[in-house]
């Protein structure tokens, strides 16, 4: 990533098919981003356009030099006093907490080097308060908190013994609100718990292939608009343990940057060679494929048995949505596969719920490998991967969860199917398609608001992914106790989740947030903002660039 | 920074005082080629190729790729998974017959017990299912911290800590400790999430011969040697030596007092492995240490899931809360993976306290385990693998036709005759292509506390008209 320049926006379109460039339409896609920008910027016309069927806009707005700089003079400082607090434990000036080495054991090999934990001690320690808050009622719109002291700068934490109330919840990836303990949901868990327990006790290939199994994965098969599917137990554990099944030696995998640790750890562990591709950016996607080509296998020469695209729907982090139009054509054009990872896009995307791939109105068997959680809209646990019937047979046969990981709960492949079918209107009413509106419009009401704010907040205008730029290492502590102090639960990332300087907090909308909880949100986060002068954004504060950035638009379209 | 580097730099800054000066100058004149090199004009090996765009666009047009995966014949064996209708428990729903259970690992017979059920389901009325996050992002509910902590109390260790998927915690485990560069002792007859683990941490791997110490002293006293000519790399390598408490794909036990002689003789941590043994071994159902007698404090880590013996879903690692505090950031199966859904962690709770209020079942599953293994000797064809201690034994083929497909189908043959017959039995299965090193074909023999005399006897009786049928 580079360090940012000087120039405020940069804006540009990607290129893609010289066919396609010679149509004139209005639709167009724009994509303002500079901070992920190292290839220059090269203008070819009107060329993906005719992929979008609306508009695109993504925004990563330019951290300001001056933040830059003072957020790398803050980890200056804190590094220093890391140091100096080290050396006084060193020295006993100042009490130890970290546990040690039993005495027996003194003579080994050190387990950690002094300096991997000194981020941990010395920087986390400070702020870690505001991670692993438990809770104890629903994750649902509003959470109850277990109420937590520290004796010594948290080190420890004691329960008092007290609730936070009816904290409003803006951490939860709880899309579509089915994280419930009413309705019928919870009554359909229910009811199977008492009929099947809550256990397997053995794996899918054994004996632990439960009829609700395969009721649900030929419900998601239906759900996705792909011929199979098959589900597993653990969102995880689906990337990193069906990507080694699906290449080997001798393939290409090109892997987003941004990618979450599990496709990067399948990546990894299946031996194939990973190549990196700027986020969402195509023109460095497209160099790949085709270097990738021309040139073969390193040393040897010989061709790529196979190439493997991943891409995930919407990044956690970023809030961003994969340019899929343009992957798709790129991935037909270089007959490359497509994975996509839909872990928080499934459920919280496109007029039907049913992902990125509904988003855009595409065909789901122009993906080849369909892969998405059930953790986060669905209200469950667990991952699913959909596609053709021989990719699905072949994994029933070798993917490493089938064959040694236990088979998924019954209640929880309950609740999956319940959800399901009431996003699909299987239930025969209306529900499921009310909360995909409401949490359209929700995130459509809080991302504007924010903005309006003078926020710098990143991502694409429909993502329920809501990542609000703090910047420097203090602010992060700050915000989340602000923020909980008024009663609002946030969550909050830095380093190494982030890079370095990019520390931000992070909102999911969900459908189950009313009007009335949104805008308490938004007064509490507006306020804080203006305590901690996070409104950094300088779109709205002069206001040139963002009339720059829709004039643009409105040129664009003639 | 892999441990390795460190001893790097502190060895190049010594040799720089100890170099004579001619060494120097030398050295002073490749850096500033270096540099001149680093400074005229750049190249990629791979981008220097002289074709032209045409000749490119011919190679992509050209360019096959294998299909995504080869096709699978719609009668493979293995494809068409057995249905279980209704629940996995004693009384199990195979293929639409109903059959006595000895193939889930449902030892203590806990996933039928209604008091779990009930836990689980008001459990599900307070929370509802999901947990809508990983643990750092309010995925960390009061009962996850109150099965750690009940865990950690039962296993007598300081803390433990829990993972939402049993396969995800040893295969985290290990990775979290051990990096690129260190070395890891493992017996060959790891179970395959020990495997991927140690594919993840990018380790050295050293094998030994399956429960032989022997062997693994050998490979300790060589890299003993081969410290001592570098002591000072030495001093940043860590070592480890992961075993299995029971393994699962031989039924045997490991030899816990011998490993923990040779850990304090080569100062190397123990992880230990206690899926199958955990909730079976001892006379509490702390795994291998009681039943050893070995103490807790001296195995560095226990990894067991709670999918087995608990009867839940998810897993847990527990010991020194110097060790096991790490995995909190460095676990990337907890930190990136949504958290065990309450419910299932209320159900191993009271799954723990039903263990903790009548430890009698423990016996009661030894007495039984030992009966098993006794009523299947002299199966005609068939051998027992494993203690007579092991929940989970394996029948294999006295003598192989020297095919692996084909032994497989002769005891999948069994298998269905004992289906026919009402008696739930199933294959060990593997990945053949992955697996280091592949144990025999095998049928798993699950012992469980519910199984009477007589329903075991029938079992035997059954396999062994199989055996005399099928096997001739």
């Amino acid at each position: 990533r580079s360090f940012p320049n000087q120039s405020s926006l940069t804006q540009r379109e990607l290129h893609f098919d010289r066919e396609l460039a010679k149509h004139r339409i209005t639709a167009w896609s724009v994509c303002i981003f500079t901070s992920y920008s190292s290839f220059p910027p090269q203008n070819h016309h009107a060329s993906c356009t005719l992929l979008y069927k609306k508009p695109f806009v993504e925004s990563f707005e330019e951290t300001p030099l001056l933040v830059a700089v003072l957020t790398y003079m803050g980890y200056g400082i804190l590094t220093i006093f890391g140091y100096l607090r080290d050396f006084l434990r060193d020295w006993k000036f100042e009490k130890c907490h970290l546990a040690r080495e039993r005495e027996e054991q003194k003579d080994f090999v050190p387990l950690y080097q002094d300096f991997e934990n000194f981020y941990t001690r010395n920087l986390y320690m400070r702020i870690r308060d505001n991670w692993n808050r438990p809770i104890c009622s629903v994750p649902g719109a509003k959470m109850d908190l277990v109420e937590r002291v520290t004796p010594d700068y948290n080190w420890t934490f004691e329960h008092t013994g007290n609730v936070l109330k009816d904290v409003i919840n803006m951490g939860s990836y709880n899309y579509l609100g089915f994280a419930e303990n009413t309705g019928t949901c919870a009554d359909a868990a229910s009811e199977c718990t008492v009929k099947y327990g809550v256990g397997v006790s053995s794996t899918r290939q054994e004996i632990g292939n439960l009829d609700k199994h395969e009721e649900l994965e030929k419900l998601v098969a239906g759900f996705l608009g792909v011929e199979s599917s098959m589900a597993f137990g653990m969102g995880f554990a689906t990337n990193s343990m069906n990507i080694p099944a699906l290449t080997g030696k001798g393939c290409l995998i090109l892997s987003d940057e941004l990618n979450h640790a599990s496709l990067v750890l399948g990546a990894r562990l299946s031996g194939s060679t990973i190549r990196v591709f700027k986020h969402n950016n195509m023109q460095s996607l497209e160099k790949l494929l085709r270097d990738a080509i021309v040139h073969g296998q390193p040393r040897t020469h010989r061709p790529w048995k196979k190439i493997l695209i991943l891409v995930e729907g919407i990044y956690s982090m970023e809030g961003s949505i994969v340019r899929l139009p343009e992957v798709i054509a790129l991935k037909k054009k270089y007959e490359a596969y497509l994975y996509l990872d839909e872990a928080h896009s499934i459920g919280a995307l496109g007029p039907r719920g049913r992902g990125v791939v509904d988003y855009f109105g595409l065909d789901p068997s122009d993906v080849d490998i369909m892969m998405g959680t059930f953790t986060k809209s669905f209200g469950a646990a667990g991952g699913y991967i959909g596609g053709k019937k021989e990719l699905i047979d072949y994994l029933r046969l070798h993917s490493h969860s089938a064959i040694h990981a236990t088979s998924m709960s019954p209640p929880i492949t309950q609740q999956i199917i319940t959800s399901m079918k009431c996003i699909m209107g299987e239930d025969g009413t209306t529900l499921g398609q009310e909360r995909l509106c409401q949490l359209s419009e929700n995130t459509t009401y809080f991302r504007r608001r924010l903005h309006e704010m003078g926020f710098i907040i990143y991502g694409n205008n429909d993502s329920p992914v809501v990542p609000l730029m703090l910047y420097m290492p203090a602010k992060i502590g700050s915000v989340s106790r602000f923020m909980l102090k008024r009663n609002i639960g946030t969550v909050v990332v830095g380093f190494p989740a982030t890079p370095i300087i990019e520390s931000r907090a992070r909102f999911c909308v969900s459908a189950a947030h009313t009007r009335e909880m949104l805008d308490k949100a938004l007064n509490a986060i507006s306020e804080v903002g203006d305590l901690l002068q996070l409104k950094y954004s300088r779109k709205n504060r002069h206001g040139s660039e963002g009339t720059d950035c829709f004039s643009f638009l409105e040129s664009h379209q003639d | 920074m892999a441990a390795g580097q460190q001893w790097v730099l502190v060895e190049m800054v010594q040799a720089f005082y100890e170099a004579p000066a001619y060494h120097l100058i030398l050295e002073g004149i490749l850096i500033l080629w270096i540099i001149r090199l680093l400074f005229s004009k750049t190249y990629k090996l791979q981008e220097r190729s002289d074709l032209t765009e045409k000749e490119k666009e011919e190679l992509i047009e050209e360019w096959q790729p294998e299909p995504l995966v080869p096709l699978v014949s719609k009668d493979h064996p293995s494809l068409n998974y057995d249905v279980v209708t209704g629940p996995p428990s004693h009384r199990i729903i195979v293929n639409g017959k109903e059959c006595i259970n000895f193939a889930s690992f449902n030892f203590l017979g806990l996933l039928d017990s209604e008091r779990v059920k009930l836990k689980a389901l008001s459990s599900l009325k307070k929370y509802g299912v999901g947990t809508c996050g990983p643990r750092g992002f309010y995925g960390t509910f009061d009962v996850h911290l109150e099965l750690e902590e009940r865990l950690a109390k039962f296993m007598r260790t300081e803390e433990a800590i829990i993972y939402s998927y049993g396969f995800a915690t040893i295969a985290s485990a290990i990775p979290a400790y051990s990096k690129r560069g260190d070395i890891v002792f493992v017996d060959e007859a790891a179970c395959f999430s020990i495997q991927k683990g140690l594919q993840a941490s990018r380790s050295f791997v050293k094998y030994f011969k399956h429960n032989d110490m022997e062997d693994l002293e050998r490979l300790l006293k060589e890299q003993e040697i081969e410290d001592q000519k570098n002591p000072r790399k030495a001093k940043v390598i860590r070592r480890f030596i992961v075993v299995e408490g029971l393994y699962i794909n031989t039924a045997d036990l490991c030899p816990l007092p011998e490993l923990v002689k040779l850990k304090y003789k080569y100062k190397v941590r123990i992880f230990l492995e206690e899926s199958m043994s955990f909730g079976v071994l001892g006379e509490h159902g702390r795994g291998v240490t009681e039943h050893f007698g070995v103490n807790i404090d001296d195995i560095d880590l226990i990894s067991a899931n709670m999918e087995n013996a608990l009867a839940s879903i998810g897993g847990f690692c527990c010991g020194r809360s110097f060790v096991i505090d790490h995995q909190r950031l460095s676990g990337q199966g907890y930190c990136f993976s949504a958290s065990l859904p309450p419910m299932l962690a209320s159900a191993a709770i009271e799954a723990l306290n039903i263990m903790e209020e009548d430890p009698g079942v423990f016996r009661v599953l030894r007495d039984k385990c030992k009966h098993v293994h006794k009523a299947l000797q002299g199966t005609p064809g068939l051998k027992v693998a494993g203690e007579p201690l092991a929940p989970a034994l394996h029948l294999q083929l006295e003598n192989s036709t020297g095919s692996r497909t084909n032994d497989l189908k002769l005891l999948r043959a069994i298998v269905d005759y004992s289906l026919e017959r009402r008696i739930a039995l199933t294959l060990a299965r593997y990945l053949d292509k992955e697996e280091r090193f592949l144990p025999p074909p095998s049928i798993r023999v699950v012992v469980t506390v519910e199984q009477t005399q007589e329903e075991i006897e029938k079992a035997a009786q059954c396999i062994r008209e199989a055996a005399v049928k099928i096997l001739k």
